[in-house]
């Protein structure tokens, strides 16, 4: 297989890691929104954190993002 | 049509060289100027007048200083009010340029892994040596999770070890991918819209509307994320707790 084709087998593969993503941003929101029902008093109070795991999890996906471009650009 | 990519490339605007050191004025150094001067304007010029009921200038100043000395008194307490100063122009700095980032034909200067590691290699520095200048080699025990059996220890340690060491890495990476990817995105769709033409372009013109105002939260939330784990880091070094 020649070396181009590799890369883009490769950055393809690099985006498997957004399935765990999605699972990690679904259950933050869904533990979120499940727990505001049982207590919109503390709703509020909470969601600083959930922006907070939000934007760490999603982070997991940008380094996904980072190692595609690593593999299509860099080498 | 221009690549997605042509957004980040630096330009030189003024060309300056000390011996071989390239100091020139780039495209990227003009922006966070612009940022730095619209920061020094919000808080010098906002807070002037020092009006009991607030003007909105006032107000937007008097908010951001509240939201980082809330953030910083609840993760770090008392002993964080020293380094409330780096934590808000930290954050005042990231809030910018990620912002300023979004105007059209603009420059995002936090899309650069030069200038957000260096800025995550300071804080990473100064929580160390913050560290160990309290706590002295005491500070070494930060790596020895407490309870745990010996035989666990000897794998623990050194996890605990790069993970401290790998902070600034992912403290780094996180913003400038946020910036890079978002942005990369709005011209990928951009560039739907011509591809599109006149009669099909509307529903990826409305995406992209719909998109800009998701990247304004993001913007918000990197330069929330950039200060809140920088005190999260501050309050490892300052109380030594797991």
């Amino acid at each position: 297989m020649d070396a181009s084709a590799a890369k883009l087998i490769g950055a393809g593969l690099a985006t498997i890691a957004l399935a765990g993503v999605g699972v990690g941003i679904g259950n933050i929101f869904g533990s979120f929104v499940s727990g505001a029902l049982r207590n919109p008093e503390a709703a509020p109070r909470v969601f600083g954190n959930v922006l907070l795991g939000f934007a760490l999890t999603e982070a997991v996906a940008l380094f996904a993002l980072v190692i595609a471009f690593m593999i299509l650009f860099v080498f | 049509m221009h690549s997605p990519m042509e957004q980040f490339e630096i330009k030189r605007l003024l060309d300056f060289r000390i011996g071989s050191l390239d100091a020139s004025y780039t495209n990227s150094a003009l922006w966070m100027t612009i940022a730095v001067i619209l920061a020094f304007l919000l808080f010098v010029v906002g807070t002037q007048r020092k009006a009991l009921i607030p003007g909105r200038a006032q107000a937007m100043a008097e908010l951001g200083y509240e939201f980082v000395a809330g953030m910083l008194r609840d993760n770090v307490g008392d002993a964080g009010k020293k380094y409330f100063p780096f934590v808000l122009t930290l954050f005042v700095f990231i809030l910018f340029c990620n912002v300023l980032g979004l105007v059209p034909y603009s420059f995002t200067p936090t899309s650069h892994i030069i200038v957000t590691f260096a800025m995550a290699a300071v804080v990473f520095v100064g929580v160390t040596v913050i560290g160990f200048a309290r706590h002295g080699a005491h500070f070494l025990t930060f790596f020895v999770p407490s309870g745990v059996p010996l035989w666990l220890l000897v794998i623990l340690v050194p996890i605990e070890v790069i993970s401290y060491f790998v902070r600034p890495f992912s403290l780094s990476i996180r913003l400038f991918a946020n910036m890079l990817a978002g942005h990369t995105m709005l011209k990928v769709f951009g560039g739907f819209v011509v591809m599109m033409g006149i009669l099909g372009g509307w529903a990826p013109l409305a995406f992209i509307v719909i998109l800009t105002g998701l990247e304004l939260l993001i913007a918000f939330l990197q330069a929330y994320v950039f200060a809140i784990l920088t005190c999260l880091y501050l309050n490892d070094a300052i109380h030594l707790h797991h």
